[in-house]
């Protein structure tokens, strides 16, 4: 199964469209979580608007590879479970995002292992055929916490004077 | 490092922004938390992480979610995270964003408590607004780009990954 998502927030209805039309033709087993203001219905697989968190963290643990939008919660969480995860980004251009934040993070996450970058949905049907073929691994996955470095940054401020008022 | 545990307040929209907090708890074992979120369906999986870390149960208050279009539903939001201060009285407020954070932060700020802004990971090119504007009301201000650090601010001290 192929877990497709696009974030809690807003609809990303070029990438639910690139992927109905990709699964239109192989018919691999597809589940979308696509928001509530999704424009674009696909017909060759079940979607639905939103997950609760619980569902949400079964249908990532459950999917061969995962589909998704450049945003840093589907990142953080492939890496976590090790799952190999395809990311289109959204564009500022194209009033999919305020600016081109998602751009900048696919461009700083495409040499990750484990991460793969369809720049566009013209590159996007090739990168799911490679997934969906299986000639692929999953990277090295990542601790459950950020580095040490900041851990122990914010323990000691916690941990610090007070401020003097 | 005083007898009574400080108490912190941990703000995260849901979404990525939740994702990047749950990755720093290690940094408040130890202390009284409360968690402030816009997803009710967190707080079981918080619980259970704090468990795991041997910690006491954290506190988990929702505030509706608003971007910065839903001006109604800002103020609600905004007055939802007064009120939690007011009850939970927090000795620090740490946040990785986005609107439900910038308003415990700056309201933190205005009641003398301390605050930490940890600027999202998604912004590799320039800080958030909210992160730009947080500046100055942060006592800790981080953003996770080395190469977004300068002298007065943000500092790089590492990232959620």
């Amino acid at each position: 199964m192929i877990f497709l998502t696009v974030g809690t927030h807003e609809p990303f209805d070029r990438l639910v469209r690139c992927v109905d039309d990709w699964c239109s033709e192989r018919g691999d087993e597809v589940f979308g979580q696509i928001t509530k203001r999704a424009g674009y219905q696909p017909s060759h697989f079940k979607a639905v608007p939103s997950l609760d968190p619980a569902e949400y963290q079964k249908q990532f643990r459950e999917a061969d590879f995962i589909v998704s939008h450049a945003g840093m919660g589907s990142i953080l969480t492939a890496l976590s479970m090790q799952k190999p995860i395809i990311i289109l980004p959204r564009r500022g251009y194209l009033q999919e995002t305020r600016n081109d934040h998602q751009f900048a993070t696919a461009q700083r996450f495409q040499s990750r292992a484990g991460v793969f970058v369809a720049q566009d949905e013209a590159d996007l049907p090739e990168v799911l055929h490679q997934l969906a073929d299986g000639n692929v691994t999953a990277g090295q996955g990542i601790s459950p916490f950020a580095d040490e470095q900041l851990i122990g940054t914010l323990r000691d401020f916690i941990h610090g004077p007070a401020r003097i008022i | 490092m005083s007898s009574t545990p400080p108490r912190v307040l941990a703000v995260a929209s849901g979404g990525g922004h939740w994702v990047q907090l749950c990755r720093l708890i290690p940094a408040w074992d130890g202390c009284v938390v409360t968690y402030v979120t816009t997803e009710p369906g967190f707080k079981a999986g918080i619980e259970a992480a704090a468990a795991a870390r041997g910690q006491s149960r954290p506190g988990y208050h929702v505030v509706l979610e608003a971007n910065r279009w839903q001006k109604l539903r800002l103020v609600r939001s905004l007055l939802q995270m007064g009120l939690i201060l007011m009850r939970t009285r927090p000795d620090v407020v740490v946040t990785t964003g986005a609107a439900p954070g910038y308003f415990a932060l700056r309201l933190a700020a205005m009641m003398g408590r301390r605050t930490i802004w940890i600027d999202s990971i998604a912004n590799a090119e320039e800080l958030s607004l909210a992160g730009q504007k947080a500046g100055r009301h942060s006592d800790l201000w981080l953003t996770q780009w080395e190469h977004l650090a300068k002298q007065n601010g943000p500092e790089y001290k590492g990232s959620v990954l």
